[in-house]
């Protein structure tokens, strides 16, 4: 098996499991009802897509691990989600610019992807790339109203570009196991896509009346397993029936 | 009868013997009722209740099983009831604006829920504190909806039919579901099938109690049956309920938590159906009047909801006037 292939879609298959997690907490307690049906849209298109990542990972080790079993029963240092999609939804400002940073940067990732020479990451970034073209419009434009809206707004739209951009930079950090994949072709080179996510995000922000700022002090530690003190109680609940009742199907 | 009343937006009109008659002849010729025809007064009363009772219900009921989508034991099951709350969001939306042709508006619907002057059905304010939880709703919850909701797809008034015709549909892929899901509990270990057990013995009774009072306890059934609101009584479709689930429950490996509940092949002109026993209705109106265990967390999470996001329609309401504004401005240059 390719350890580095199946660690690079564990970073994958994490960040869309977890920012799907995140998102579907809203699920019946959106501020608005279309947002009660688009919400979880988000969220099924981003757990949906961590399955087949999962899916093909089980595959590619070779140990017979399934997706559940990748998704629910690793410890928290073994979880290579950044840390972006781990943090705490906070309002409603917060998750749809954390649903835009993320799209913005997986829309370009997958549509390099289309070119993989692995057919089966072939397959799931042709579904995928439709998915994130959608989230970034219907983020984006939440963005644009919160930006320009009430001065409440704008004032929260703010806040939650101060705290989440010093996240983003993590997207685009290279582990080995994924300069490695894309060496070989299988996946993209995530530091390549850093002009495409400015530009996406820059286009929103000037209609947002938003200004991106300049991050001196990245955050990063995601990927090797150093996440924050939230990612515990997120996992305590993904995991708890799992847990609680080991080595039953449901 | 005799009264006086309000039709449509144009004035007020006398509602005689002669228009009620014509109104009811329309009714007995099976035509739809569409938003801008005559209507009496007490139709489009009933409808607004009604309508607005069955849209609450939708939007209360994705709390239950929202409570457990970050705990789903696994992903395909997480995607499932994702879906399915997601989807009774989407059954909310349409029957609000199902009610909106009758002339009252989303928001008025919503404050009425929230202050608690309308109602949702009493079975979402009893807690879902296992997993199995989520299988027993989507059998018996979405199921006594179904019941319920056929003979909707037939009602007189058009738009209500034509919604319940879609949300019946989905709502019986919510049941199958759901009783999918148990399967796999009885299927599984002891504890998974104790576990299904339990959450029977906990719904069976409130799932009995969302057909309503007694017929001789109803206040408001026969003239909506005379209206073809309603096609058959809370007795009729409550039989129909417990004679088509109490054989799925035997499937199931599983048994209902009523030990007066007997086969009699006398029941439904000979066909035969379920003896069971008497519900209770002290605490059918304990939860009905808002003194359920999870009544009060119920409208507390709905306004906490309405709340929080009052900064976010206020947003979008101003961004939308900016926009227009910027638009005419561009115009006039
Ligand atoms: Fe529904
Ligand atoms: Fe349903």
């Amino acid at each position: 098996m390719s350890v580095a292939l199946f660690n690079a879609l564990l970073e994958l298959g994490d960040d869309h499991l977890i920012l799907g997690h995140r998102v579907s907490e809203w699920c019946g307690h959106a501020p608005l009802l279309e947002e009660d049906l688009a919400m979880p849209n988000m969220a099924l298109d981003n757990i949906g897509a961590s399955r087949n990542i999962y899916t093909y990972a089980g595959e590619v080790e070779g140990k017979g691990r399934d997706e559940d079993q990748l998704a629910y029963l690793r410890l928290d240092r073994e979880y290579k989600n950044c840390l972006l999609v781990e943090r705490p939804n906070e309002d409603f400002a917060h998750t749809m610019l954390k649903q835009l940073y993320f799209s913005a940067f997986m829309e370009p990732y997958w549509q390099a992807a289309l070119s993989s020479s692995d057919e089966t990451i072939r397959g799931i970034a042709g579904k995928a790339v439709k998915e994130m073209a959608y989230h970034i419009r219907h983020a984006g434009e939440w963005v644009i109203r919160l930006g320009d809206g009430t001065e409440e707004s704008a004032k929260r739209m703010k806040e939650a570009v101060e705290e989440l951009t010093p996240y983003v930079e993590e997207l685009f950090v290279m582990s080995a196991d994924a300069q490695e994949c894309a060496d070989d072709g299988i996946l993209p080179d995530r530091e390549a896509l850093r002009a495409q996510w400015n530009q996406t995000v820059a286009n929103i922000f000037d209609q947002a009346l938003l200004e991106l700022p300049e991050v001196k002090y990245p955050q990063l530690g995601g990927r090797t397993g150093h996440h924050g003190e939230e990612m515990g109680f997120l996992l305590a609940e993904l995991q708890y029936v799992q847990r609680a009742y080991p080595g039953m199907s449901w | 009868m005799y009264s006086q009343g309000l039709i449509g937006a144009d004035g007020t009109t006398e509602e005689t013997e002669e228009f009620l008659a014509a109104f009811q002849a329309r009714i007995d010729r099976e035509e739809k009722i569409e938003p801008n025809d005559p209507m009496p007064e007490g139709y489009r009363k009933t409808l607004i209740r009604q309508i607005g009772q069955h849209a609450h219900s939708e939007i209360v009921g994705m709390l239950p099983e929202g409570n457990w989508i970050t705990r789903a034991p696994s992903l395909r099951r997480k995607a499932a009831l994702l879906a399915k709350v997601q989807d009774e969001g989407g059954h909310g939306l349409y029957l609000y604006s199902a009610a909106e042709t009758l002339g009252v508006s989303r928001e008025q619907m919503t404050e009425e829920l929230l202050s608690g002057k309308a109602k949702y059905s009493s079975i979402f304010n009893y807690p879902t504190p296992t997993w199995a939880d989520m299988g027993t709703i989507g059998w018996l919850v979405d199921g006594a909806a179904i019941m319920n909701q056929i003979p909707l797809c037939r009602c007189s008034y058009g738009p209500y039919a034509r919604a319940m015709i879609r949300v019946c549909k989905e709502e019986s892929f919510h049941q199958r579901q759901g009783y999918e899901l148990l399967i796999s509990l009885c299927n599984g270990t002891k504890e998974q099938k104790d576990m299904a057990q339990d959450s029977i013995n906990r719904w069976w009774w409130p799932s009995l109690m969302m057909f309503g009072p007694h017929d001789a306890d109803s206040s408001h059934s026969e003239q909506s049956m005379k209206w073809k609101i309603k096609r058959f009584s809370n007795d009729e479709l409550r039989q129909k309920f417990i004679d088509a689930t109490v054989p799925q429950a035997e499937y199931l490996g599983l048994t209902v938590p009523d030990p007066d509940l007997k086969w009699n092949p006398e029941k439904n002109n000979g066909k035969g159906g379920y003896d069971h026993g008497e519900i209770n209705w002290v605490e059918f109106w304990q939860v009905v009047k808002g003194h359920g265990q999870m009544n009060r967390d119920r409208i507390k999470a709905r306004k906490k909801a309405w709340n929080d996001g009052e900064w976010v329609r206020d947003a979008a309401l101003a961004h939308a006037e900016k926009r227009a504004a910027r638009q005419t401005a561009q115009a006039a240059e």
